[in-house]
């Protein structure tokens, strides 16, 4: 699933673009030290294929429902990693700006949990050493399958990650988790059959296509994506970790009664291992994140009623004003 | 209508609105990108139970497509289209979160509720801004400002290739999938039929990939692809780009449904 | 003037894998001549006007562009000679806008940019397609594509012109106007075409192909009048094949009113 703005802290969007952008700067550089000419309208064309393959949906067997090609995996068996990222990066910026389909400052969440994984972890740590040189077309269709499942786990995972450290939705990691990881099981089973039954054809029609992403592996992008990912995020995660465990027994606790005690303490528990695990600067807060959280805290459970009043009185004449000054300056078109 | 001829004609019909000459399209793409990207971090900056505060912020995407000349309608519905992944996961505040925050007399809203409508509130404004944006830029001057701002070839040149060949392979597969349904007699398409499907279609996509780098090998392409594309970055823009933030800055700075609100009842 | 003198001399050519699509192409082309090269698919009709441009090089004879052997050091320079327009317009029209696709060319020669916009505004005008300078390709029809095309290849001023299969795909009025701006040019044009009333109407000389090899190499009348010929390259003869020039000119009068 795509990541959308209004569940997004500028923080934390701020940090997978950054992610993002380090390993799609490394890839266009590698990209331009190869000099193949070949790859500018190869990409584009591909990319184009990826969109247009994306609407075309196929019926899963055994179930009643059908599935469709994400196409990040396929790109990096095509075109080798580097060429993938730039490829589905240009995929989901046509997505985010014509069918709102994450949002902007959320491209750069997106790019990393549906181009980065799939071509820097899924593709060469699972895809390659299973599926080998491609002869074997069971194994094609094993790495093809595993590779796209453990990616769009991780993928998953990242959208959990990203959403919990925003701070917008009152949804718990655990609960979050559990929504998430196995309908995205789900979906990479279907996009690992999917990129296979593609991959095993052109495999028997053009088996030279196949050939063109051999070369040199560089992890450099993916070094340094996650470099900077886990530089900022070891320092959000420590805050969400020492913030948020209040705010999540607060919700547990009104969502479900005190029985909640004990896995409440386990998230906690391993919250606290985590923050232990990553935090680079234990102590680093986002100045902005506290500033925000106290006035919430402060304004609940001290429930104002002069204010609240206040606030929906001048909220409405706010978008009385807004909506005029909008239709005034059409109107004078 | 296939999705894809739906997806497409989405494609065209922005294009088309973005490729008419309004005051908005006159402003250099760069300024646009750049307001609406600091839009977009204003409005996420807000905390989650912001919803007046957030009110002004409002006029930001309603004078653009004032300004654009941008359809409110077919906005809206691109609007509701994308709406599900929101509301999936906002959905859930007002069941867990369910402190009142609220109180009008006897009626008690829970925070829950207060955040959803905040959560529904960002979406409308920073997928009403995107969409305004691409509204009123166009691939092409978007492309070229993505580059003039930094954003390495690569990248840019990708994109332009990718959205000029969409609307190509998009026909190509969308005959592909028509004429084979004509042939199914109502069954879907199994995985049997859709591995050579869109296998064909790949490889003809590496074919006309091909071709494509013939054609322009055959006019000089030397790997370096120049471009006429000139920007202007005039005195209105720089106004454009500072008056628009000084107003995301006062709307952080300042909560003026607020005060406003309160002003009317101490004056009432 | 000999720059403007296309010859091959026994030129052969197969795929890689293996099948031979040429096998001893001879012929000579003089300035100005409009020659269509007809035959079946697979004949080998596109084959070999990738040679007249060297998108491919001749495995064994030799290609001549004036007094330059297409080879891959020449190529370069003979692509400013010969402009080649392809058969789908979407391969050649990759740029975001009419404008930019036709000025591809020029910035490519390494032409200032003043320079490169007047060639390309003349271009556009020559071929009638000035009203689409800021069109995005994707919005035009298939005759408008074809237009843009030549005139992305003329804003090079080639002085030999390559076109295969410019008139496949467009309706009639797309098609006469494409004859007739044809036919204003002076270039030497080499045209592979199924539209045998377009090599009628344009063409003075016409080449069949006929599995790599030339079968015959003389007038349209000639070579339309030969039946046995048609037959075995699996040709067959346009409506009016021996129809006068000018009862073509009043069709097309008609068709346009």
């Amino acid at each position: 699933m795509h990541m959308a703005d209004a569940l997004l802290s500028p923080a934390v969007g701020g940090v997978m673009w950054l992610a993002s952008g380090a390993a799609l700067a490394a890839s266009g550089r590698r990209l331009r030290r190869n000099a193949d000419d070949r790859l500018v309208p190869l990409m584009g064309v591909i990319g184009a294929f990826v969109f247009a393959a994306q609407m075309i949906n196929f019926a899963i067997p055994g179930t009643g429902s059908s599935g469709h090609l994400g196409g990040g995996l396929l790109l990096a068996i095509l075109l080798g990693p580097h060429a993938a990222l730039v490829v589905i990066a240009s995929v989901l910026t046509v997505q985010a700006l014509f069918f709102a389909d994450g949002g902007l400052l959320a491209l750069g969440a997106n790019i990393f949990n549906l181009g980065v994984l799939p071509c820097f972890v899924a593709y060469p740590l699972l895809y390659r050493p299973i599926a080998g040189d491609g002869t074997s077309s069971r194994r094609v269709a094993l790495g093809a399958a595993v590779a796209a499942i453990v990616g769009l786990q991780l993928g998953a995972l990242g959208v959990v990650l990203q959403t919990i450290a925003s701070g917008i939705t009152s949804l718990p990691a655990s609960t979050f988790l559990l929504l998430m990881l196995p309908v995205h099981l789900a979906i990479g089973l279907v996009e690992g059959l999917a990129t296979a039954a593609i991959v095993l054809f052109v495999r028997r029609a053009r088996p030279d296509l196949l050939q063109r992403s051999t070369g040199q592996r560089s992890l450099k992008p993916l070094l340094a994506a996650f470099g900077v990912a886990a530089l900022l995020t070891g320092g959000a995660l420590s805050w969400f970790a020492a913030q948020d465990p209040d705010g999540l027994e607060w919700s547990i606790e009104h969502a479900a009664g005190a029985e909640l005690a004990a896995p409440n303490t386990a998230t906690h528990g391993t919250l606290r291992r985590l923050q232990q695990a990553l935090s680079f600067l234990p102590d680093y807060a986002l100045p902005k994140a506290r500033a925000e959280e106290t006035p919430a805290e402060s304004s609940w459970p001290n429930v104002d009623p002069e204010t609240s009043l206040a606030g929906l009185v001048g909220g409405a004449l706010t978008l009385a004003v807004v909506s005029l000054l909008g239709f005034g300056l059409r109107r004078r078109r | 209508m296939s999705r894809i001829d739906a997806a497409l004609r989405e494609l065209r019909s922005l294009e088309a609105l973005a490729a008419r000459d309004t005051p908005l399209a006159r402003v250099d793409p760069r300024a646009k990108v750049l307001v609406t990207m600091a839009f977009i971090v204003t409005v996420v900056s807000f905390d989650r139970y912001s919803i007046a505060a957030l009110l002004p912020l409002a006029l930001f995407p309603m004078a653009l497509a004032a300004l654009g000349d941008v359809p409110a309608a077919p906005l809206a519905r691109k609007l509701l289209a994308a709406a599900p992944f929101a509301l999936f996961v906002g959905i859930f505040n007002p069941l867990l979160d369910r402190a009142p925050m609220l109180v009008y007399g006897d009626l008690a809203i829970a925070a829950g509720w207060v955040s959803f409508a905040s959560i529904l509130l960002r979406f409308a404004l920073t997928v009403g801004a995107a969409l305004v944006l691409v509204a009123a830029t166009g691939m092409h001057p978007l492309c070229a400002a993505l580059g003039r701002l930094g954003v390495p070839q690569v990248f840019t040149v990708q994109l332009l290739f990718l959205f000029r060949y969409a609307f190509v392979l998009g026909a190509e597969a969308s005959r592909m999938t028509v004429a084979r349904e004509l042939r199914s007699c109502g069954r879907g398409m199994a995985l049997a039929a859709y591995g050579p499907l869109l296998g064909h279609l790949l490889l003809r996509a590496f074919e006309r990939a091909q071709r494509i780098h013939l054609a322009m090998l055959a006019r000089g392409f030397d790997g370096e692809l120049r471009s006429l594309w000139a920007m202007r970055w005039q005195g209105r823009d720089t106004l454009f780009v500072l008056a628009w933030c000084a107003y995301f800055v006062l709307v952080r700075a300042i909560d003026m449904p607020l005060a406003a609100g309160r002003l009317l009842l101490g004056a009432a | 003037m000999s720059h403007h003198l296309v010859e091959t001399r026994d030129l052969s050519f197969a795929y890689p894998d293996g099948t031979p699509a040429l096998r001893g192409i001879n012929c000579r082309f003089v300035h100005g001549e409009a020659v269509a090269i007809v035959g079946a698919n697979g004949a080998g009709k596109s084959t070999l006007l990738l040679h007249f441009n060297g998108l491919l090089l001749a495995q064994s004879g030799e290609v001549r562009i004036g007094e330059l052997p297409v080879t891959a050091g020449t190529r370069a320079q003979i692509q400013r000679t010969v402009g080649y327009v392809f058969q789908d317009s979407d391969d050649q029209l990759f740029m975001p806008t009419v404008e930019e696709d036709v000025a591809f060319g020029p910035l490519n020669m390494g032409l200032p940019s003043v320079e490169v916009k007047a060639r390309a505004r003349a271009a556009l005008e020559r071929v009638g397609a000035a009203h689409l300078a800021t069109r995005a390709p994707y919005r035009l029809s298939g005759g408008e594509k074809r237009a843009v095309a030549i005139a992305g290849v003329m804003a090079m001023l080639p002085s030999i012109l390559v076109l295969d299969e410019p008139s496949a795909g467009l309706d009639p009025a797309a098609r006469w106007r494409l004859i007739e701006l044809l036919r204003s040019f002076t270039h030497t044009r080499i045209v592979a075409t199924h539209d045998l009333e377009l090599v009628r109407e344009l063409c003075s000389r016409v080449l069949v192909l006929h599995e790599g090899r030339v079968e015959a190499d003389g007038t349209p009348r000639e070579v339309f009048a030969d039946a046995a010929l048609l037959a075995r390259c699996h040709l067959a003869a346009p409506a009016s094949a021996v129809a006068a020039p000018c009862d073509a000119a009043a069709a097309a009068q008609q068709q346009r009113t």
